[in-house]
């Protein structure tokens, strides 16, 4: 991977530069985790969290979904381990989005390496895999832009918990927040016939195993069964083993 | 709602197991590749995971639950999702939602 192409830019990406790109090309995601972290800002703070509380949680964790279950969770008198159980099972999508990711940053310092791990969300992912497919991208700026949209999320959420106080419970459709954010990242993930149909067969699922089982079991496990079935369905459709070229297409 | 230091375990443990599949794959795959039938079943991770948490709370309710078509929840959902198809935006998707929401209930 050291060719011209890739060094040339390389160089052309020093920090002050990389950060101001990085930056720039997050400015969907601001506009999109603004309102959605101070939403979560005010349900923490409904729930019984303090500002630096809620602050701190954005900054350890940093993921959207996962922390709006935490809260609710935590406000329903749930225990630890099944927080952390969840947590753990709603993230796990990002295993696809770090192996998605991980040939553009081959050569890449293990300590950046973690630190952009740590970065990765369904929002980031998205927006760096599609740069780095278009060419002219570098871990830098995909690191700053990781980094500048943390920063953004920990600030909304702070500021949500702080001004939570002022807001009456229910204003503004604030529960709302999270079924709306769910329903647009869903319609990114429907990029053709193959997840709109694992999508409504896990959806499907998850309502049937939900109505049978206390907690929230039904969403892995309609999850694993639904994906299963797609990349199954996938296989018989190309016959066989399939076309590795095809396999290797990631969004 | 747990104590502080409860609290901060809690959010310890969240990031931990937050941070190992977001870190596991970039350590791991620098120098190999994921054989193609767990790529394909990883791809379909996110639409069904997001299905399987969102589906649930619009047409149930109740502790223990039960089917409820009746619900703002879902009447809202049908615009939110045909505006969040139409023009792709997040933040456009969950203000409208949350509008709606907060005129119906």
């Amino acid at each position: 991977m050291t060719s011209p192409e890739q060094t040339a830019p390389a160089r052309g990406y020093d920090w002050p530069r990389a950060l101001r790109a990085g930056a720039g090309a997050a400015w969907p995601i601001f506009l999109g985790y603004l309102p959605i972290g101070a939403a979560l800002g005010v349900l923490a703070q409904k729930s019984g969290l303090r500002p630096f509380e809620a602050g701190l949680m954005s900054l350890l964790v940093f993921a959207g979904s996962a922390q709006f279950i935490a809260v609710s969770m935590l406000a329903a008198g749930a225990g630890a381990s099944a927080v952390v159980a969840t947590t753990f099972v709603v993230n796990l999508r990002h295993l696809l989005m770090s192996s998605a990711l991980a040939p553009h940053l081959r050569g890449v310092g293990h300590g950046w390496l973690a630190l952009f791990a740590y970065g990765i969300t369904d929002e980031s992912f998205a927006v760096n895999h599609a740069r780095f497919s278009r060419g002219g991208w570098h871990w830098r700026p995909a690191l700053a832009l990781n980094q500048s949209a943390c920063l953004v999320w920990v600030a909304a959420t702070m500021a949500g918990a702080w001004a939570g106080r002022f807001i009456p419970p229910g204003a503004f459709g604030i529960d709302y927040a999270l079924i709306a954010m769910f329903l647009c990242l869903l319609v990114f993930q429907l990029r053709g016939r193959r997840h709109a149909i694992t999508a409504a067969v896990s959806g499907l699922l998850a309502v049937a195993l939900s109505l049978v089982l206390p907690g929230n079991a039904h969403i892995i496990l309609a999850t694993v069964l639904a994906a299963t079935f797609g990349s199954l369905a996938l296989r018989r459709a190309r016959g066989g083993r399939g076309g590795p070229k095809e396999g290797a297409r990631i969004p | 709602m747990s104590g502080g230091s409860d609290y901060t375990l809690i959010v310890l443990g969240m990031g931990a197991v937050t941070f190992l599949p977001r870190w596991v794959p970039l350590f791991a795959l620098s120098r190999r590749r994921l054989p193609d039938w767990i790529l394909d079943w990883l791809d379909l991770i996110p639409a069904a995971v997001l299905s399987a948490l969102v589906l649930p709370a619009l047409v149930t309710s109740g502790e223990p639950r039960h089917l409820d078509l009746l619900r703002p929840e879902l009447g809202v959902a049908i615009p939110t999702f045909l505006f969040a198809l139409k023009t792709r935006s997040l933040g456009g998707s969950v203000l409208l939602g949350m509008g709606l929401y907060w005129l119906l209930s």
